[in-house]
């Protein structure tokens, strides 16, 4: 377009929150056959699947593993705020809604990483 | 994105959320028994519920990414909608293909 | 002593640069007053558009300060706290020149939208009493106000990406005409809306409703047209 710049109203929280839930879900979908993959070790025997799992134990893996609880979680609650406007009549306040998604999923990303460091 | 895919994404999406939500219990629960790999074998193994459940959850997310990385090819990639289209339909059969591999490798093996 | 405002305004087509102006600062200025000050005092060369310049025909639509605008309703001591404006043509649409966009493709779509009454009676027919508290009524009337300013499809991001998207305010005229009881047309518009570019592609950024100088809530429009749309392809009445 003709400016090329940035449009303001990006601050917007609702553009950043369908922004959040479009990458979230991007990277979910990228991970995924990692994970399927993973889980497939378990063809090679038991002991191959629990030499992932210790692999996995160190800092940096559990760091992303809550970084992919958080992402989960967010495009969950994003998602049902989406399936609410698109199935029910309208409710004002979607601005509180989408950060209240943000901020729960943001505690149940803590939760995560209280439980495994 | 039309009416047809539309309503398959979000059905899939419908489909998922109680999944998601018991998948995360799951992550929580493996977590705080610091499950070893022979410890989440057991319980899978032979399971018909593990198998129907994750079964459900890898078919509906086959439909389900695939759709969504469609709406993101189409939005912010040149690429032309048959190309697209082959690319995600790809995609949906390497989650679809692999996911069953991995609910089968932890009910069967 | 005045102070002075440094004012930023696209030059050109689709491409173009921004040329810097010096305003005076004026109590109660509009936009609008500092691009009609830039055109008859420094530069008549710049294009630009405005016609009631009260806030009811929506003209005078542009992107001030990032954010598409009427610029006659919007005051320069709410945007230029710091004393700097830039302005430029609405956004999602080809530039004829400096200030002034091509409307054609906003129209158009209207018109692919299927937005355009489809009688069903003749003038020898006697008037249609249309209930004004009706839940279609209602949900009419709240959809209706739309002047075609342009704005929310300016500040779409699923019109820019998919240059297919019909956009916010065709979708919602085609909301306030499927709640129409006169209108005879809706098989046909629900198949309108329901393809590639139709109500499906929006992401509800809601930035539509959040810019929209006549407070319409697209957003909500067409939420319901996915409802509506839904319904009709199962109960096979439409097709993709």
């Amino acid at each position: 377009m003709v400016t090329g710049r940035a449009i303001k109203h990006r601050d917007s929280a609702l553009w950043l929150a369908a922004m959040v839930h479009r990458i979230s879900g991007l990277a979910l979908a990228l991970f995924l056959p990692l994970h399927f993959l993973t889980l497939g070790l378990a063809i090679e025997g038991e002991a191959r699947l629990e030499s992932f799992l210790r692999w996995s134990d160190q800092p940096l893996v559990k760091a992303a593993e809550i970084g992919l609880v958080f992402l989960f979680t967010v495009h969950l609650l994003g998602g049902l705020r989406i399936l609410v406007i698109e199935n029910f009549d309208w409710r004002d306040g979607q601005k509180q809604l989408a950060t209240l998604a943000a901020a729960l999923s943001a505690i149940v990303a803590f939760a995560f990483l209280v439980r495994v460091f | 994105m039309n009416v047809r895919l539309y309503l398959w994404q979000r059905a899939t999406a419908a489909v998922m959320a109680p999944l998601v939500m018991v998948h995360i219990a799951v992550i929580f629960y493996a977590t705080r028994h610091g499950m070893s790999a022979a410890d989440i074998l057991s319980r899978t193994h032979g399971s018909f519920a593990w198998a129907a459940f994750y079964g459900l959850f890898v078919l509906a997310v086959s439909i389900h990414a695939a759709i969504g990385v469609r709406n993101i090819l189409t939005e912010w990639t040149p690429l032309p909608e048959r190309r697209v289209d082959a690319c995600v339909v790809f995609f949906g059969l390497v989650l679809a293909v692999l996911g069953f591999r991995a609910v089968a490798a932890v009910v069967l093996w | 002593m005045t102070t002075e405002l440094s004012v930023s305004l696209w030059r050109g087509a689709q491409h173009g640069r921004y040329e810097t102006y010096r305003v005076p600062q004026r109590q109660s200025q509009t936009v609008l007053d500092v691009v009609t000050f830039v055109q008859r005092h420094i530069d008549p060369t710049l294009s630009y558009r405005f016609a009631c310049r009260v806030g009811v025909c929506g003209s005078c639509a542009m992107t001030v300060n990032g954010k598409p605008r009427w610029t006659c309703r919007t005051h320069v001591a709410k945007v230029a706290g710091d004393g700097k404006l830039e302005i430029g043509p609405l956004e999602n649409l080809p530039v004829i020149k400096d200030l002034a966009t091509d409307m054609q493709p906003f129209f158009e779509k209207w018109r692919q939208a299927k937005g355009a009454f489809a009688p069903t009676q003749t003038r020898n027919d006697p008037i249609a009493q249309i209930k004004p508290d009706t839940p279609s009524r209602k949900a009419a009337a709240a959809a209706i106000e739309c002047i075609n300013c342009g704005v929310c499809y300016a500040a779409c991001d699923t019109v820019r990406w998919n240059t297919e998207y019909l956009g916010p305010a065709a979708l919602t005229r085609a909301w306030t005409l499927l709640n129409d009881e006169r209108d005879g047309g809706n098989i046909a518009r629900l198949q309108a809306i329901a393809g590639a570019g139709g109500c499906h592609a929006c992401h509800s950024h809601q930035s539509c409703q959040e810019l929209c100088p006549q407070a319409l809530n697209p957003t909500a429009a067409i939420a319901a047209l996915k409802r509506r749309t839904a319904a009709a392809y199962l109960k096979g009445e439409i097709k993709v």
